[in-house]
């Protein structure tokens, strides 16, 4: 599938702000399932946006403004040819150990109910791991409501499970929480997703997760819809947490109160990207 | 237990056996002396302490959250040449320290081989992944070290445990020594006592030779502390006195383009070298934890584009690792290709089942320790714990076998103190301060003793009532 994005991020600032520094995961990378076509972050105001890499292999972009501001945009907007490739992730670019991805963070440091939600799994499947990742999976989708309010970037893992309620980060650090407390090297990936009902227009990036099964690789699980990542999906950065795949992560001096104001659309370009799609498949 | 501890001053604690020369002229001076003469100097020195404000605070005690570490005036004493062979085995482990982390942050040639088992090292919270592949100067990671060490016997030493963070203390070691030359300057001219005072020079040395390249610039060093309210807030205003450099907090300091910025009265200044007495955690907002208010945004930035050195480097919390310090002898071995001189204490690896159902079978006998844990929390002294103590630590054993290690209870060596009944052996530790520079390897004779005040008591930490005393390394 031909997916196109255009992300809109804007602060404001109640007075200008000095020393806007920002570090950006935005940009996908290519692998198996897909392909990125064209991507551009733009930062408005101007101002220094210097490429990188982080220790996970994501791409970075480090952004920095001298001149006070009281407003900043970043817009990101690109487009990613997708294949369905039944969660699987091949081809990608692994620089971190596996066992790396056993560890646990604040954000997905597992409680007694999680532990015992794993151990119930873990009864169950035994050393089935591909099938202990399903059951959570399921298991996650079923007992965890999606719901936007109680829950904020520094919800735990424990703190959302308790309430059985979140989005899709907190249903991620679930999974990440209780893959990890089974034994099974899991990571957050933040990313996109394209809805299959027509709605386009989102409130925020998607999140998943992706565990690793002897054997097999590295495969995604998305909790938040309850189903492996298909070609729906445009997988931007992965890391341990949210806080280590974070779309922007953000300093300033003064400025005083922020509004954030998120502007996202999801959707396919017009036919004739359409056409694009149809050589490359050719 | 104290039976069978050696006694620095009379090898036994019994007194059977005749002084250790090293201590012949402190005994007849403890001997000859009125008892007034010392009740006098002991409340002098307090008021010395008091006076120059050097307390600290002890977490989780809200009524008296400052403190004055009690200072005991009998000076614990060691000879030329046990300093000599500490010297050596101190060198030694710090230069491995070092070449071990250039490898897991590098090319990772002791997991590869073995010797260091990788889960041990990417699971732990002090591998910080940000530092894969990044060139520090030199090679230096742990450029100030404070090493532990414990006597167990007459030449007998042990490494009790590598503090490779942020090690703290030395400003007790040089004030101990001020305060003494002071109240006692009879004993110094009476005994050859190797001098401390040059740590400050010592340190700068070092800390400015690790500087980055900056086309013959002289280096600026500034030291980074998270303020006044963190416990060592006085050894940090104190240190950057005798440093004679900018101590600064994170709001002095501003990252631009990667290059780090004093703010002063002169306008910015460009920042070479940090010494930071900063956790990892708090280091920079954008990397680390979000919600730090002590920490620089876009430090680590500057730090991985080489821009700025930070003493210690990133991410060498992971050799204070518990864990990690039992695989020591191996990772000597492995990086000099030498035999380890200072031993490690024998140490069960409580992840391994076979050393965990010993454990649990021997806990009141042992020692228990976190992998995590500093400063004398979270630890189980089997011999002096009541029977619930013992059950709960057993529980918590049971439930994550891979966060402890266990240890036997060692006789620690005594030294004699000054307690309410008078003149008492206690057990005593030794923190000597290991720098490392470029291209050498500084440790000043000496370092800091604590002693563990409470009869019998083993744990030495100020947090749970130790006590400091001078440290004299002394040429006959």
């Amino acid at each position: 599938m031909r997916i196109r994005i255009a992300h809109e991020t804007r602060y404001s600032y109640d007075k200008p702000a000095r020393g806007v520094l920002q570090i950006l995961r935005m940009t996908p990378r290519d692998h198996d399932g897909q392909h990125v076509v064209s991507w551009r972050v733009e930062p408005q105001p101007d101002g220094r946006l210097r490429p990188g890499e982080d220790s996970y292999g994501n791409i970075c972009h480090a952004f920095e403004t001298d001149e006070p501001v009281s407003a900043l945009v970043l817009t990101v907007t690109g487009e990613v040819e997708t294949h369905d490739m039944a969660g699987l992730v091949r081809g990608s670019l692994e620089r971190v150990p596996d066992d790396f991805y056993l560890r646990a963070t604040p954000l997905t440091e597992s409680d007694d109910a999680i532990r015992g939600f794993a151990a119930a799994i873990s009864r169950d499947c035994g050393t089935d791991t591909l099938a202990a990742l399903h059951r959570l999976l399921v298991g996650l989708n079923e007992r965890m409501v999606f719901d936007t309010n109680p829950t904020d970037s520094g919800t735990t893992a424990a703190e959302a499970f308790r309430m059985g309620r979140g989005v899709c980060q907190d249903l991620s650090h679930v999974f990440l929480s209780a893959a990890r407390q089974l034994g099974i090297p899991a990571r957050y990936v933040s990313g996109y997703f394209h809805r299959a009902d027509g709605v386009s227009d989102q409130e925020a990036g998607h999140a998943w997760a992706e565990a690793k099964v002897p054997g097999i690789g590295w495969i995604g699980f998305d909790p938040a819809n309850g189903i492996s990542p298909t070609d729906a999906h445009v997988r931007v950065a992965v890391g341990l947490d949210y806080l280590a795949a974070a779309p922007i992560r953000g300093s300033r001096r003064g400025g005083g109160r922020e509004t954030l104001d998120v502007r996202l659309r999801v959707d396919t370009p017009p036919a004739r990207q359409q056409q694009g799609q149809g050589q490359r498949q050719g | 237990m104290a039976a069978t501890a050696f006694d620095e001053m009379n090898g036994t604690p019994d007194g059977a056996a005749p002084v250790r020369s090293a201590y012949e002229s402190l005994r007849r001076w403890l001997d000859e002396k009125p008892g007034e003469f010392f009740d006098t100097r002991r409340s002098q020195a307090e008021l010395f302490f008091r006076r120059v404000g050097i307390t600290f605070a002890v977490y989780g005690d809200n009524e008296t959250s400052e403190r004055l570490i009690p200072f005991d005036i009998i000076p614990r004493v060691l000879t030329r040449s046990e300093w000599s062979f500490l010297e050596r085995g101190l060198t030694q482990r710090v230069r491995a320290l070092n070449a071990f982390l250039a490898d897991i942050y590098g090319p990772q040639d002791c997991i590869k081989a073995g010797i260091v088992p990788g889960d041990l090292v990417y699971r732990n919270p002090h591998y910080r992944l940000e530092m894969k592949d990044v060139k520090v100067p030199h090679d230096v990671y742990v450029h100030i070290a404070g090493i532990d060490v414990v006597r167990v016997g007459e030449n007998k030493f042990h490494v009790l445990e590598d503090n490779a963070r942020t090690p703290s203390g030395v400003s007790y070691m040089l004030e101990n020594r001020e305060v003494m030359m002071r109240l006692f300057p009879e004993l110094f001219s009476g005994h050859r006592v190797a001098p401390v005072e040059d740590y400050p020079d010592a340190l700068l040395k070092t800390l400015r030779s690790v500087a980055p390249d900056g086309g013959g610039r002289d280096p600026v060093v500034a030291l980074l502390t998270p303020g006044r309210y963190n416990s060592a807030y006085y050894e940090h205003s104190f240190l950057a006195d005798k440093l004679g450099v900018e101590l600064v907090e994170a709001g002095d300091l501003f990252v631009e383009d990667d290059v780090v910025f004093m703010r002063t009265t002169q306008g910015p200044t460009r920042v070479d070298v940090i010494y930071r007495r900063i956790d990892d955690d708090f280091l920079d907002p954008l990397v680390f934890r979000p919600d730090s208010a002590l920490g620089v945004p876009g430090l680590m930035n500057a730090y991985r584009s080489g821009n700025v050195t930070l003493a210690n480097a990133v991410g060498t919390g992971i050799s204070d690792d518990k864990a990690v310090y039992t695989y020591m002898p191996e990772i000597v071995r492995f990086f000099t290709g030498e035999e380890p001189l200072l031993e490690n204490v024998p140490t069960w690896r409580c992840r391994e089942p076979g050393a965990l159902s010993h454990v649990l079978a021997n806990l009141p006998d042992l020692v228990v320790k976190e992998v995590n844990g500093s400063g004398g929390y979270g630890m189980l002294v089997g011999p002096h714990a009541s029977r619930q103590e013992i059950e709960d630590f057993r529980r918590k054993l049971k439930h994550a076998p891979d966060n402890f290690i266990a240890q036997p209870t060692l006789s620690l060596s005594t030294c004699p103190t000054f307690v309410a009944s008078g003149v008492a052996p206690r057990h005593v530790d030794l923190r000597p301060f290991v720098l490392s520079g470029a291209r050498e390897v500084r440790i000043v004779p000496g370092g800091l003793t604590r002693v563990a005040l409470k009869e019998g008591s083993l744990v030495v930490n100020s947090s749970q009532g130790g006590g400091t005393k001078d440290t004299w390394v002394l040429d006959s």
